[in-house]
This record gives structure tokens, C-alpha cells and sequence, in this order.
């Protein structure tokens, strides 16, 4: 048993680097979401808005199947880890986006009258008055999509990243013991997510004082 | 185009929102230093035509001229864009809900668009919050956030942000509608100071008194169009209109 340990902490890493760059990668298209589903052209609000049906529609599974083994047949040739970065990621910008969309709208809108009153552009307004405040709605839900995209790394497996839950499934195989090998896994995640949730609570309480 | 002499005039001023008319053919002119305060019911369209001077709410037709310049011109997004930016740099308003920035201190309300917008810099900045916070009697709560404030307070202070920009009219809608009685008086005090030192004002609002004992000219709305208009002492006390009468009288009746 013993013998396996060095192998999960290994497969942990896996798992924090993919659920961070998952992250990374999902805020980036959350951000642009958001911007285009919040545009004043109807050709970027209409892209974003089928961004964001197309994936939450459709099992982030099938997302994976399609980017890794479907990708090939068009051109896109991606290793395993790739695939499940940019599948996962785009998969959680496209939650990220009504996240972040949500809490923009939801500033009154006197806020920005306010601004574009005193001269502010509309870029201004935004960055000086708008999102600071948004901001603040979004690190909480935000936190919500992380929580969740972090266990969705655990479908990477199926197309064999060698993350936790792929490694659990391997080591089946030689210790006949699934019970202890998902435990093992299944700890290690809420360890993960419990650190992940302890760094967001501290930042949403840094952002509320004042 | 013609010549505008007027400080402030709007010409034909007709608005819709969708099928809904909510002015038709407003005009009107105000010179440099006056004041005129518009009354009239609910739902009059006042706010509306309020919101189109400096183009909150874009008119569906008419023009907007300021101190010779048009408000609403015609122009390509972009450029719209930079010149309405400029435009309303000159004209500030305060709005019945205060609208102060509840992320920034006060100071903070106060600087933010001079150091934007004119290239101040942070002790030009803080001079001139300095300045027109002690104007409007809240240099003491200079550090405060807008949470820490009576609504009388956050009312001057929106005062104070919107002069820091010096601008050459100022708007304001219902500014003391929201406000508890007993502090409706600090904001019309306020007022009062910028009435003396000849600021030009459009000011929305439903105290008689007030509108009567500040402004040089009363317009009373009703449906979109301006049903009356002269000195408050003609519009109330002798209104030659039947719909002026009536709403006074059930304004003074409600009041009681
Ligand atoms: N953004 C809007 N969309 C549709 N209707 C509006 C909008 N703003 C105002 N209205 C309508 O225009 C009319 C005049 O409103 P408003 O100018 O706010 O009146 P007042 O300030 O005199 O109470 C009302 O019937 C109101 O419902
Ligand atoms: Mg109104």
C-alpha cells in the first residue's frame, strides 16, 4: 500500500497544475464572455451567448472526447494534458461567464449614469466604477466555479492524464484494493479543495473591507 | 444650422420609448446665471427631458445646445463618444438617489473624474475636493466611506463631486425627494449657495416653496408637454391653466 503513496502525491501535482491552469484559462474566457455577451455589437453579444449555451449544454465529457480524439481528423493535434487544459478551461469559461456577466449587471445602474454623467467613457465607467464593485459580488461565485472545475479534472482520466483519479484506477489493478484506492484519491482532493477554499474565503474578505 | 444665443436651449426636444411618446416637442431656453425649476406630476416626462440634456437618454429629435455648442450632434459612434464625454464635462447632475461611489471615500468620489478627466494631480486633486467639500459644509467626513453617511450628506457630497468638475449647468433631479424631512433642508441650503453665486440649475422638484423662493422661472409638464411657464410668482399663484390649478391644488392638499 505504502508503495502507491509516492504515486498519488505525483498524480496530486498533476491535479493542482491541470486545476490551475484549468482556472487560469477559464477566468481568461469568462472575461471575454462576459465583455462579449455585455457588448453593444450584437455579433459579439450572439457569440457569447452560443459560447456559453454550446457548453453548458453539452457533458464537459463529451467536450474532451471531441477536442482529443476528434481533434486530430481536423488538424488539431493536441497530447492528453493539452486537450484537457484547453477543454476543461474553455468548459469553465463558459460558467466563469455568466458568473462574471451576472455580477456586472447587477451594479445599479445609476452607477454608471453616475460616471458617464461626470465625462467618464464607457471604458472608464468600467474599470474605475463598475467592476471594482463587481468585483467584490464575483470572488464567492468565482470560488463556486473553481470548486467545481477542480473535481472536473478528475474526467481527464478518460482520456488518460495521469491526475488522481486516473492513477487511483491504475493501481487497482496491482493492490486489488478500489475501496482504499478511491478513498486515497478522494481525500487528496479535499484536501486540495479545501485549501483552494480557504484561499478564496480570504480573498473575499479582503476585497469586502471597507 | 443657426446661430444659438441661448446658454442652454432645447429646440423641439421629442422623445419615445418604443411606442410611448414621453415628450413632445419640448422647448426651451435658459440663460447664463438663471435658475428654473420644473414641476408637474408623476410620469410627466420630467426626468426624461432631464436625462437628454446631457444625453442620458437620447432624444429621439430636437437639439440640445450648450453655451453655442450642440450636445447631441450627429456624429460617427467614436467621435460621438469623445465629444459627449467633453460635453458633459460642463454639466453636472445630481440625482435623486445620490449615486456616490460606495467603493471610494468620499475624497476619493471627488477626485476620481478631475484626476481622470483634466489631468490633475493627486494634491491639485485633493485641493479641489478640499475645497468643495468645505463648500458643501463635509470637509470633516472627507475620509468617510458614502455607507458612513446620512443621506443629507451623501447628497452634498454629490453635489461636491459633480463641481469639482466646474461645470457650466448644473442638473437636479428630485436631489431631496429621497431624503428623510428633517435633512431635506442641508441640500436646499446647498442649493440656495449656488443660486447666490449664479450657477446656471435646471432643477426637477416637487417643493413649491423651495422652487419659489430660488427659481427664476417655473416650467409645469404634464404628458410630455410643458403646460405653463413663467416666474413662480405668476405660475403659483395666478396659473392661467386649468391643468396647472389642479395639480397645485392637489399638490398643497397632499402636502397636508
Ligand atoms: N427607460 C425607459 N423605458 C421606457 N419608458 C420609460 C423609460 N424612462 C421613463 N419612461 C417612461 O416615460 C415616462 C416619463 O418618465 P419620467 O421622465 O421619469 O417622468 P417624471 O420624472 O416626470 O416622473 C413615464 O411614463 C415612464 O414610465
Ligand atoms: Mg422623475
Amino acid at each position: 500500500m505504502q508503495k502507491v503513496y509516492p504515486f498519488f502525491l505525483e498524480a496530486a501535482w498533476v491535479t493542482i497544475l491541470l486545476s490551475v491552469l484549468t482556472a487560469i484559462l477559464g477566468l481568461t474566457c469568462g472575461a471575454l464572455g462576459a465583455a462579449a455577451r455585455l457588448s453593444r455589437f450584437w455579433v459579439l453579444r450572439f457569440i457569447g451567448a452560443a459560447y456559453v449555451s454550446l457548453f453548458r449544454g453539452t457533458p464537459a465529457l463529451i467536450q474532451l472526447f471531441i477536442l482529443y480524439f476528434g481533434g486530430p481528423q481536423i488538424g488539431i493535434q493536441l497530447d492528453a494534458f493539452e486537450a484537457g487544459v484547453i477543454g476543461l478551461g474553455v468548459n469553465a469559461g463558459a460558467y466563469m461567464t455568466e458568473t462574471i456577466r451576472g455580477a456586472i449587471i447587477s451594479i445599479d445602474k445609476g452607477q454608471r449614469e453616475a460616471a458617464r454623467t461626470l465625462g467618464l467613457s464607457q471604458w472608464q465607467a468600467m474599470y474605475k466604477v463598475i467592476l471594482p464593485q463587481s468585483m467584490r459580488l464575483m470572488i464567492r461565485p468565482l470560488g463556486v466555479n473553481i470548486n467545481a472545475l477542480i473535481k472536473a479534472t478528475a474526467l481527464v482520466a478518460a482520456i488518460s492524464v495521469v491526475e488522481l483519479t486516473y492513477t487511483a484506477q491504475r493501481y487497482i489493478g496491482s493492490t486489488y484494493k478500489p475501496f482504499e484506492m478511491f478513498l486515497l484519491a478522494g481525500v487528496l482532493y479535499m484536501v486540495i479543495i479545501y485549501v483552494v477554499g480557504k484561499g478564496i474565503a480570504w480573498l473575499d474578505r479582503k476585497v469586502q473591507i471597507t | 444650422m443657426t446661430e444659438q444665443t441661448d446658454f442652454v436651449q432645447i429646440r423641439h426636444a421629442q422623445k419615445s420609448f418604443g411606442e410611448l411618446e414621453v415628450l413632445k416637442d419640448i422647448s426651451l431656453s435658459v440663460d447664463r446665471g438663471q435658475i428654473v425649476a420644473i414641476i408637474g406630476p408623476s410620469g410627466s416626462g420630467k426626468s426624461t427631458l432631464l436625462r437628454a440634456i446631457n444625453d442620458l437618454d437620447a432624444l429621439t429629435g430636437g437639439e440640445i445646445w450648450l453655451d453655442g455648442t450642440r450636445v447631441n450632434k450627429d456624429l460617427p459612434h467614436r467621435q460621438y463618444e469623445k465629444h459627449i464625454n467633453e460635453m458633459r464635462q460642463q454639466i453636472g447632475m445630481v440625482f435623486q438617489h445620490f449615486n456616490l461611489f460606495p467603493h471610494l471615500t468620499v475624497r476619493e468620489n471627488v477626485t476620481m473624474a478631475p484626476m481622470l478627466l483634466k489631468g490633475l494631480s493627486k494634491d491639485e486633486a485633493n485641493a479641489l475636493a478640499e475645497e468643495q467639500l468645505d463648500h458643501v459644509g463635509m470637509l470633516e467626513r472627507i475620509d468617510y466611506y458614502p455607507s458612513q453617511l446620512s443621506g443629507g450628506q451623501k447628497q452634498r457630497v454629490a453635489i461636491a463631486r459633480a463641481l469639482a468638475m466646474k461645470p457650466k449647468l448644473m442638473l437636479f433631479d428630485e436631489a431631496t425627494s429621497a431624503l428623510d424631512p428633517e435633512l431635506v433642508d442641508e441640500v436646499n441650503q446647498v442649493m440656495k449657495t449656488l443660486a447666490e453665486e449664479h450657477m446656471t440649475m435646471i432643477i426637477v422638484t416637487h417643493e413649491m416653496d423651495f422652487a419659489a423662493a430660488v427659481c427664476d422661472r417655473v416650467l409645469f409638464m404634464d404628458k410630455g408637454v410643458v403646460v405653463e411657464e413663467g416666474p413662480p410668482e405668476v405660475i403659483f399663484k395666478k396659473p392661467t391653466q386649468e391643468r396647472t390649478r389642479e395639480f397645485l391644488r392637489k399638490h398643497i392638499e397632499g402636502a397636508k
